[in-house]
């Protein structure tokens, strides 16, 4: 089973993230979950969400305390909101920013690989507002690879209506171009 | 049939909606607003002919749904915590004017202090309403009991509530079969049912039952939702045949040869599986039993389970307090002392308010089990994960 | 009196205006008394009688129907031109 962790900020579309990587990842035939820790829904609040993913039916239905992999939607919140705790050793961190992998390492110390991306600019770019969430997915589908770019471009164009789904589309696609690998060599 | 990532609350839209209700009436709370958004997003866009009933609160959002069930239409409501309290007097005449409403209840806690989280409090409160209570495990399981308790209301002339977590299901995105509408249709069809509030009948409903007729109109509801026992079973073997999954009133997990049992409702329960299945492999005897069906309450069922237990744990996520014990605690040991063994029972209440529930807290309530087993003495109620 | 297998569910009454059945005219002390020459066919008492006893016939004229008739004098009081009287029941 893959566990993931998702650290955002309300607005940005963390929790859909989290629901499109699953309706992916079911769509291709495997099992998977996507919840949220609901709060108090503020734009701009940190917000958490997770996915799932599993060969068979999940029966597991706490929260995620070890993931194996962390995306991070939001650069700021790596100063001071535990994005790196509980990360599995030779774990992944996807991550918004304009720095290198490399700079993160502190951050994430058991992660065998880091992934970066300028999701933001990319998300101004394509969409012409600041919601990381599907630029992001483009990073995380580059340094993991769980699912294929085509089924995510099927999820959106079910998910959002026209042009909408094309834009973020090119977003996915923009990210997984740009997207910086750090790689220590490790399980994924 | 399609292979979809549904969240519950969706599930029992759709499920609704395939069920082809006539009316609904709701008015909107959290964890529960999902389910009647999309359902009037169908009624809006013409792919569900039904109703829509716009009310200003859940009193009046019951209320509508009992004048319609009485003329025979197939009737939904939804709704969480707050809003089934303020249902509190008018479940009670959904029940005895033996209306057939079907009520999504998505489990949320109840105030003070003001939380939106799950526990078991809202539909706990609300047992001795007198409508059949349901629980579910899973989206699928919210989208089966939903189209399972169409049927079920229609034969018995009672309310059925389904009750799904908060967020834990309402909120989660996994895998749902989603059958072919048509096939929905064959189990539950459209026909119009039995229209009490006819001009041409001119039958007075809702009327003064003095001493001399109140408590045989009280009894009428005990009797119906005793026979509702046959009626949920047959439901669920025709359900079986057309859809290929079958429920019972409860589901058990390792139990044929187990020492310690933990019982459960809810969600929860199937995180307790991994945890019996990976305590099974350090050779412990354990074993879960979920209950499905709350009322009527599955007191036989329970009892065939219980052959060569040892002990019993029962996981309350509600309070009874003051009282002898939680309300799934209290319900189990009444069931035992029917059957004539004497087995030690340990109560626990976790998951309050949304609080977690881990594997490590299962572990600990198995290993408690298993202390009082060997002791053969239970201890007062365990509050798992309470910050002492 | 019937079981509770024999009252019909839900506590309905399956026979439509079946208080006609019920006659009142025992409880009486004073009964009204109409006189047709003082009436002007207002309508008051009609409207104000409480069990529906004031029967309006066709020709708009009212008379009283005993059967229902309490004697409460509701209709006495209703009427501006004292056309009802009260009058004892004759060997209470």
């Amino acid at each position: 089973m893959l566990e993931i962790r998702w650290h955002g900020r309300g607005g940005q579309g963390v929790v859909t993230a989290a629901e499109i990587l699953a309706t992916a990842v079911v769509n291709e035939g495997k099992y998977a979950q996507a919840f949220a820790a609901f709060g108090p829904e503020r734009r701009g609040a940190p917000v958490l969400a997770f996915t799932r993913i599993n060969d068979n039916e999940i029966l597991l239905r706490t929260q995620i305390y070890e993931p194996d992999i962390v995306v991070v939607l939001d650069k700021s919140l790596c100063n001071d909101n535990g994005v790196g705790r509980g990360l599995k050793k030779n774990g992944i961190a996807v991550v918004n920013t304009s720095s290198s992998p490399e700079v993160l390492l502190n951050i994430f110390p058991n992660a065998s690989k880091i992934a970066t991306v300028d999701a933001t600019r990319i998300a101004i770019e394509k969409l012409g507002v600041p919601v990381t969430n599907t630029a992001i997915l483009g990073a995380l589908i580059r340094a993991t690879r769980i699912v294929k770019i085509e089924t995510i471009e099927n999820v959106l164009k079910e998910k959002f209506k026209g042009v909408l789904a094309e834009k973020n589309f090119n977003a996915v696609k923009e990210a997984y171009e740009r997207t910086l690998i750090f790689d220590r060599g490790g399980l994924l | 049939m399609k292979r979809v990532a549904l969240s519950g609350n969706y599930a029992v839209a759709y499920a609704v909606k395939m069920a082809d209700v006539d009316v609904i009436a709701a008015y909107p709370i959290t964890p529960q607003t999902p389910i009647v958004e999309k359902l009037s997003e169908f009624v809006a866009d013409g792919l569900l002919d039904a109703e829509y009933i716009n009310v200003e609160s859940e009193h009046s959002a019951l209320s509508a749904c009992i004048g319609s069930s009485l003329t025979g239409a197939r009737t939904f409501t939804a709704t969480s915590s707050q809003g089934l309290a303020y249902m509190h007097e008018v479940l009670f005449m959904a029940s005895s004017l033996r209306t057939s409403i079907v009520m999504a209840n998505v489990n949320r806690a109840l105030s003070h202090p003001l939380n939106i989280w799950n526990d078991h409090s809202d539909a706990m409160a609300e047992r001795d309403v007198g409508w059949i209570q349901f629980w579910v495990n899973s989206v699928q399981e919210a989208f089966d009991a939903t189209i399972q308790a169409f049927k079920i209301a229609e034969e018995v002339l009672l309310p059925v509530m389904i009750n799904l977590d908060g967020f834990i299901l309402s909120h989660i995105n996994e895998v749902l079969i989603l059958p072919d509408e048509e096939l929905v249709r064959e189990f539950i069809p459209s026909k119009p049912l039995f229209n009490r509030l006819s001009p041409k009948l001119a039958y007075t409903i809702g009327v003064v039952g003095p001493p001399e007729y109140y408590y045989e109109m009280r009894y009428q509801i005990i009797d119906a939702i005793e026979r509702s026992r046959k009626n949920i079973n047959e439901v669920n073997r025709e359900f079986g045949e057309l859809f290929g999954r079958t429920y019972g009133n409860i589901s058990t997990y390792m139990m044929e040869d187990a020492d310690y049992a933990l019982i459960t409702m809810g969600a929860v329960s199937s995180t307790a599986k991994i945890v019996v299945d990976s305590l099974r492999k350090e050779g412990e005897k354990v074993g879960l039993i979920s209950i499905r069906c709350f009322r009527p309450f599955p007191k036989n069922d329970i009892i065939e389970v219980f052959e060569d237990v040892k002990s019993i744990g029962v996981l309350d996520r509600a309070l009874t307090p003051g009282g002898i014990g939680h309300p799934l605690f209290t319900e189990i040991v009444t069931t035992l002392y029917d059957s004539s063994k004497i087995i030690p029972v340990q109560s626990f209440v976790g998951g309050l308010g949304g609080r977690d529930i881990t594997i490590d807290d299962f572990k600990q309530m198995y290993k408690i089990i298993k202390d009082v087993g060997l002791s053969g003495r239970r201890k007062p109620c365990i509050y798992i994960g309470l910050r002492e | 009196m019937k079981s509770w297998k024999e009252l019909p569910i839900g506590a309905m009454i399956i026979e439509p205006g079946n208080s006609i059945e019920y006659n009142v005219a025992q409880w009486r002390v004073f009964r009204p008394v109409l006189d047709k020459n003082k009436c002007t066919k207002c309508g008051l008492c009609w409207i104000f009688c409480p069990e529906g006893a004031i029967v309006r016939n066709e020709d708009e004229s009212y008379e009283v129907n005993l059967s229902f008739c309490k004697g409460c004098g509701i209709c006495q009081r209703s009427c501006n031109v004292k056309a009802i009287t009260m009058i004892k029941e004759e060997g209470l």
